[in-house]
């Protein structure tokens, strides 16, 4: 997959996940959902999701890789788990602010 | 990046909840009903020729449904000041043709021939809407489309329109916003205008939290006590103005008896210490945060919150109980420095103009290009400094324009209608403190003839809107100018206290 922007959609080819980017490093990385590359064409093609990456994702809920220098944003849930580069995302403790509007 | 997505997900994480409630006219849409309502509007508005989606009304259930539509269709979203005179509305209007045109059915008929303009009444524009219909393609994602155009009022008179593109709102709400973070029963009020950028704040924040939002079209305090007390208001946003009546609509009582509001938050212009002071024993239980933000920074990027609210009242020392007037510490997405007029960073307790930078500081005007310098900072001509912990507290505006109510204004407007008027030869228009409005306009006027003030303050009402009127005008042998003729302001306002 090529580079990563922020603010580009992608969906998973074999669960109903849909993800946008928050924040990417430069360069080539390679998104993937329940263990099958992500895409920003169509989206659930009719794999199945690896057992290995079979968590889940949850509607609005953060996600990043160890150092932090790639955020997703889970638009849609779905049956896969979320990883780059072989490395499966964690979920980010969201932060607590007071409401001000 | 796309304000639809965030609408969506609320959508799709609860569908049924009640989005909007308008009490007075009756009527609420869900969650799903408003995703369903923008996607057929964005419909409709992709089959005009509109390069626009200008909302000239009053908060209404149309308001959320042309922002999001606007989103979905790819056009921005332009909320016009209704308050403005007919003359000023049709020069904003000129500015941003061609556009569709949502209005209150009283003044359809006087657009119904303009040239570049489709107008729509409110009751139609919300009907059309809301009739099922395919949704249309896609919304774009490119963080780069403008997502709302917002004038605002600058120094050098005829309004700015600030650019917001879908990239600030999306991170600021990102940013800001836990999603799905209300409880079922949470309902927000919604009384400030939705043509201010906390205006569209609310919404956007709100929508993204799950909340009810119930909105308050005319502000009165009498409204605003007893919608909170019949709706259970869980969360509300006021501007000091606002506040200070609430207070004053409260007086004699002990408390005001609304256990359910959970939050207060307000910002939009100075809070005097006394009206904070006051609402916090009115509403004990209530957490309270100032909230600081410009049209420019995508809303707020300081907040006060109700803990250190707490802590200042509580305070014996007058360096914590001072931090009730302070407007708090950045957004953890924000970065802040105070500078001087070299572009110095001050030390703290330094004055200076406030810098920020932040990924929802947008900083660009439509026509004019970016403010924003090479290293991402905004100037945001607010005057402030920094205590020793990091709280910033704001004081006064770089370029002297009056804050009054919530409400920004150009001295130099008002001193150029003055200057129009016969008897007067010159003249400096200034913003002195007001318990009530923040900023009350007072007119200091070197006069050639015999006029009195009662006729001069006529004189600007006839030509500007009410809010522009001096409440108090002097009269002068002359101003105070340095030798290369600059109008020495902070002198002319020492000279009027």
């Amino acid at each position: 997959m090529a580079g990563l922007a922020a603010g580009q959609r992608l969906k998973s080819t074999v669960c109903a996940t849909e993800i946008m980017i928050i924040s990417a490093p430069d360069g080539d990385f390679e998104l993937q959902c329940g263990g099958a590359p992500m895409t920003d064409g169509e989206g659930n093609a009719g794999g199945d999701v690896d057992a290995d990456y079979a968590e889940g994702t949850a509607l609005g809920k953060r996600y990043v890789n160890e150092d932090g220098g790639l955020e997703l944003l889970c638009v849609k849930p779905g049956d896969g788990s979320l990883s780059a580069g072989g490395e499966a995302l964690k979920v980010k403790d969201a932060k607590k602010l007071p409401k001000t509007d | 990046m796309n304000i639809m997505m965030l609408l969506e997900m609320a959508a799709s994480g609860c569908p049924e909840r009640i989005a909007f409630v308008d009490p007075e006219m009756d009527v609420s849409i869900s969650y799903q009903e408003l995703f369903d309502a923008a996607g057929n509007m964005a419909a409709i508005l992709r089959g005009s020729d509109a390069g626009r989606l200008a909302m000239l009304d009053i908060s209404n259930i149309g308001i959320p449904i042309g922002l999001f539509a606007s989103g979905w269709a790819g056009i921005p979203y332009v909320p016009l000041n209704y308050r403005l005179t007919d003359p000023e509305i049709d020069s904003l209007i000129d500015r941003i043709t061609p556009a569709y045109l949502v209005t209150e059915p009283e003044r359809v008929a006087g657009f119904r021939d303009r040239e570049g303009v489709q107008v729509s009444s409110r009751t139609d524009f919300v009907g059309q809407a809301r009739v099922s219909g395919e949704a249309p393609d896609p919304w774009s994602m490119d963080p780069e489309d403008t997502a709302v155009l917002l004038f605002t009022s600058g120094t050098t008179g005829a309004p700015k329109a600030a650019v917001l593109r879908q990239k600030h709102l999306v991170s600021y709400i990102l940013g800001s916003v836990e999603f799905m973070g209300a409880d079922e029963e949470e309902a927000a009020l919604v009384c400030v205008p939705p043509y201010h950028i906390a205006g569209i704040a609310a919404v956007l924040s709100s929508v993204y939290s799950g909340r009810r939002v119930v909105q308050l079209a005319n502000f009165t305090a009498e409204k605003w006590v007893q919608i909170a007390h019949d709706e259970k208001i869980t969360t509300a946003f006021v501007v000091p103005t606002m506040l200070s009546r609430i207070v004053e609509e409260l007086d004699g009582a002990k408390n005001a008896d609304m256990p359910h509001l959970q939050s207060l938050s307000y910002g939009g212009g100075k809070m005097p210490l006394s009206v904070i002071q006051r609402a916090m024993e009115l509403f004990p239980g209530t957490d309270f945060t100032n909230a600081y933000g410009l049209t420019e920074t995508s809303s707020t990027i300081t907040v006060l919150g109700p803990d250190e609210h707490r802590l200042a009242a509580a305070s014996d020392e007058e360096s914590i109980r001072r931090r009730l007037v302070s407007v708090g510490v950045p957004l953890p997405g924000i970065e802040l420095e105070i500078r001087d007029e070299e572009g110095s960073v001050q030390p703290v307790g330094e004055r200076g103009e406030i810098y920020v930078r932040g990924e929802q500081v947008s900083g660009e005007y439509e026509g004019r290009g970016s403010v924003v310098d090479n290293d991402g900072w905004f100037p945001t001509r607010d005057a402030g400094f920094v205590d020793a912990e990091g709280f910033l507290f704001i004081d006064g505006r770089a370029d002297d324009v009056i804050v009054r109510g919530g409400e920004n204004m150009s001295p130099g407007e008002i001193e150029d209608v003055l200057l129009e008027h016969p008897a007067v030869s010159d003249v400096a228009v200034v913003g002195m403190p007001s318990e009530e409005w923040g900023e009350a306009v007072v007119a200091a006027v070197v006069i050639a003839d015999e006029v009195m003030a009662e006729e001069l303050q006529e004189w600007v009402k006839e030509h500007m809107r009410s809010s522009r009127v001096p409440e108090r005008i002097e009269f002068w042998d002359e101003l105070p100018y340095n030798e290369t003729g600059k109008l020495l302001r902070r002198v002319v306002k020492e000279r009027l206290v």
